[in-house]
């Protein structure tokens, strides 16, 4: 459908290399993007990405950045700026996590969540506003949890950061409307991950339990909410966020 | 006076839309040229790269009509 195809757009997604980040580039790329791939540390993995990107006929590019450092974001924004003249699409995927319960967390296990998963999203924000104002459109899609909404034991600063992106999505959304930049987060539920693998087997279980679809998501499910926000389909809506969570928050 | 003058002149044309006309020296951006906050971000940004330097933010927020980006290109240029 035309309304879903990205031919001749150009997409930045931050980390990339696995899990939910590598899902969307590839999807992205179906689409008819051509992708630049942020990682922080797992390079191999990146490549997987590049490599599965290109098998699509795209054009596909590796960076490797801390997006919690804006000058790292901007330096990767310049490059990709050079490599495909331009950037229409920046997708705010980069996440880490340092559970502890409150009593038992650090000021640095707060403050590391925080830098990438919050400012790491306004770091890139702020890096691509200015092409995109230039060019008078944009996408930027940024990915919150569903946990953001409805908090969770043992991930205060995850949480913090996650509902903070909702906010920073909508204040983005309103200062960039009047330059047709839309700016929308997604909000995942449970997705079989890296990251959620590590849950023990009765957690899992228990989780699945509270999840009225009855199981946990794929990493394409939200990669579908992504596409949609990326594409023209989705042109009239901005300062949303998607809730793709098996109905786990409604 | 007049090189940049003109230039400056006719990228605020392009950008806010307005009669040549308006754009005097004593023109306040925001007052008389009809700019919100953003459109004179843009402004910046654009007379940045036309005339290759970089307007401090400070300095951005203390620019507000159109003499006083002219003085402050030819004194930074």
């Amino acid at each position: 459908m035309a309304m879903w195809d990205l031919t001749g757009k150009t997409a930045l997604v931050t980390g990339a290399s696995r899990g939910i980040g590598r899902a969307i580039a590839v999807a992205l790329a179906e689409a008819g993007a051509d992708v630049a791939v942020n990682y922080a540390g797992s390079e191999a993995a990146a490549a997987e990405t590049v490599k599965a990107i290109e098998a699509l006929g795209r054009k596909a590019v590796m960076i490797k950045a801390n997006v919690g450092k804006a000058a790292e974001f901007e330096n990767m924004v310049a490059a990709v700026l050079e490599t495909f003249g331009k950037l229409d699409i920046l997708v705010n995927n980069a996440g880490i996590t340092r559970d502890n319960l409150i009593m038992r967390m650090k000021e640095e296990e707060f403050d590391e969540v925080i830098e990438t998963n919050l400012k790491g999203v306004f770091n890139g924000i702020k890096a691509v506003t200015r092409s995109m104002m230039k060019q008078r459109s944009g996408r930027i899609i940024n990915i919150s949890s569903v946990v953001g909404a409805l908090g969770n034991p043992g991930q205060a600063n995850y949480v913090a950061a996650k509902a903070g992106v909702i906010g920073l999505t909508k204040s983005a959304a309103r200062e960039l409307a009047s330059r047709n930049i839309t700016v929308n987060a997604v909000a995942p539920g449970f997705i079989g991950t890296d990251m959620t693998d590590k849950l023990p087997a009765d957690v899992k279980e228990k989780l699945e339990k509270d999840i009225p679809l009855g199981r946990i998501g794929r990493p394409e499910e939200i990669a579908a909410a992504v596409l949609y926000l990326a594409s023209d389909a989705s042109s009239y809506m901005t300062g949303q966020t998607l809730h793709v969570d098996g109905g786990m928050y409604m | 006076m007049s090189d940049v003058y003109d230039r400056v002149k006719r990228i605020v044309v392009e950008r806010l839309g307005v009669e040549e006309a308006e754009v005097t020296a004593e023109a306040s951006f925001k007052d008389d040229l009809g700019a919100d906050s953003l459109d004179v971000v843009e402004l910046v940004m654009e007379l940045e790269d036309e005339f290759d330097l970089e307007i401090s933010d400070e300095d951005a927020e203390k620019i507000t009509t159109v003499g006083e980006v002219v003085n402050y290109i030819q004194s930074h240029a």
